[in-house]
């Protein structure tokens, strides 16, 4: 029965479909997951309930219920927009949102795609949603949709850098671009890399919230001066795909972080053998973490000015990303 | 089929479920919705009042000089990265050679912050 199943999954076409049937189902189920977490945290670090009723106990269907709502809701295009750029908009911000799990490690082979240019695919990749969100804040012929958009760009170009640059003394240290070749490095080194490279893996942190534009990055959307920034004359299920992103997105920088900076699936002292199954449930709980350390900063933080901002990635982030670069090569060449 | 061939059709075809999942997912709401368009419904939204002017209102973008920065850089990353890879093959030559590199482009850095282009005003 195995055995023909295994031979069933070599064939590649096979193989793919079964890969496209997982995270289409995957991508909605951490959009939920995150989400609900998201509420509850948020309920609890404002010593409120949050969610209560839907479902019974905990108001666990609470996201099921929204989603069913959201399936209602008519889909409302502005006369004044540009329809065809506006429907766009949402398909390329979560094009780039899905084709990001190719490269994520879950464990020991189990990878989507291993690509060798791994890392340097997800940073490109990841960026396409930037254009995504330009054309949603464009598109909508709206004062506050635009001045979202604009900052917006204006931020994620701007973190884009450190995000890029923090990488790189990574990439010198495990000396591949290739996601499991850097778990892999980590595991010969005995040691995640966030112990030499914990410069890399702060700005790598915080360039990611930002690129996430959640608090305290979250101008584009600033609620209480922008309405909803470039989301808000969406409705129904389009509005819905910018959240399912930003959660995925959530959960697909976090497994980036964790892959590169804390071992990935690898945990120090556990064996090889145990990896095999272990490694998912590793990596998903560096994962959490990393995600819970992003929920807490939203109600930890006030929001930053829009030039703070800027002159927090250009000023500090680029040139501390670039020394960071400069010792790690210093070290890995001369020592 | 040679495996880097099969890579690009693993990237292409994720990308493709992307697109797919927004359109199955609209289709599908698109049975159940209702859709009554109306005058007001379709109006720019500006807080409940009717919108002034044209919602592609003049912008003073700021930090387009940011644009042409992040240009540099980011076709700076791009040669980092190879070197990144060969960094111990490269040797010392290397590390010199790319530390050179860096600096010109930290001096630059450093010039548009003198001349003020990254302050706001």
């Amino acid at each position: 029965m195995i055995e023909t199943l295994t031979s069933v999954f070599e064939n590649f076409w096979v193989s793919l479909a079964g890969k496209l049937l997982l995270v289409a189902l995957m991508v909605p189920l951490i959009g939920m997951v995150l989400g609900f977490a998201e509420m509850k945290l948020s309920a609890k670090m404002q010593a409120r309930v949050g969610p209560y009723f839907a479902g019974g106990r905990w108001g666990w269907a609470q996201l099921i219920a929204d989603g069913i709502k959201f399936f209602q809701k008519e889909d409302i295009i502005p006369e004044e927009a540009d329809a065809p750029v506006f429907k766009a908009a949402p398909i390329l911000v979560l094009v780039g949102t899905v084709a990001l799990f190719v490269v994520i490690p879950f464990g020991p082979g189990l990878i989507f795609n291993d690509l060798d240019v791994g890392i340097f695919y997800a940073l490109a990749i990841s960026s396409l949603s930037t254009v995504g969100v330009l054309m949603a804040g464009w598109s909508s012929a709206n004062k506050y949709s635009l001045i979202g958009g604009l900052r917006a760009a204006g931020q994620l170009i701007a973190y884009e850098l450190p995000l890029v640059l923090a990488v790189v003394g990574t990439v010198i240290m495990a000396g591949t671009m290739s996601m499991q070749g850097i778990v892999e490095a980590q595991i010969a080194a005995g040691y995640p890399y966030v112990i030499l490279q914990f410069v890399g893996f702060g700005i790598f942190m915080i360039a990611a919230l930002a690129e996430l534009t959640r608090i305290p990055f979250d101008m584009p959307i600033a609620e209480s001066e922008l309405v909803m920034g470039y989301v808000t004359e969406y409705s129904g299920f389009r509005f819905l795909f910018f959240f399912l992103a930003e959660f995925a997105n959530m959960f697909t920088m976090s497994a980036i972080a964790a892959t590169l900076f804390l071992g990935g699936y690898w945990l120090p002292g556990v064996p090889e053998d145990v990896l095999e199954f272990a490694g998912p449930f590793i990596l998903l709980g560096k994962v959490f973490l990393l995600a819970f350390a992003m929920i807490w900063f939203r109600w930890t933080f006030p929001r930053f000015r829009e030039d703070q901002l800027q002159s927090l990635a250009w000023k500090w982030l680029v040139p501390l990303a670039l020394v960071n670069i400069a010792v790690t090569a210093i070290l890995k060449v001369v020592l | 089929m040679s495996e880097y061939f099969e890579s690009y059709l693993t990237v292409g075809a994720f990308a493709a479920l992307g697109a797919v999942l927004v359109l199955v997912m609209l289709g599908v709401a698109s049975v159940l919705r209702p859709n009554k368009p109306s005058k007001a419904k379709q109006m720019t939204y500006e807080c409940g009042v009717d919108p002034v002017g044209s919602g592609w209102s003049q912008t003073y973008v700021r930090y387009y000089v940011f644009g042409l920065l992040f240009v540099i850089f980011d076709v700076e990353a791009v040669f980092i990265f190879p070197w990144a890879i060969q960094s111990e093959a490269l040797g010392v030559f290397g590390l010199v050679a790319m530390l050179l590199f860096m600096f010109t482009l930290v001096e630059g850095l450093a010039y548009a912050i003198k001349k003020g282009v990254l302050r706001w005003e």
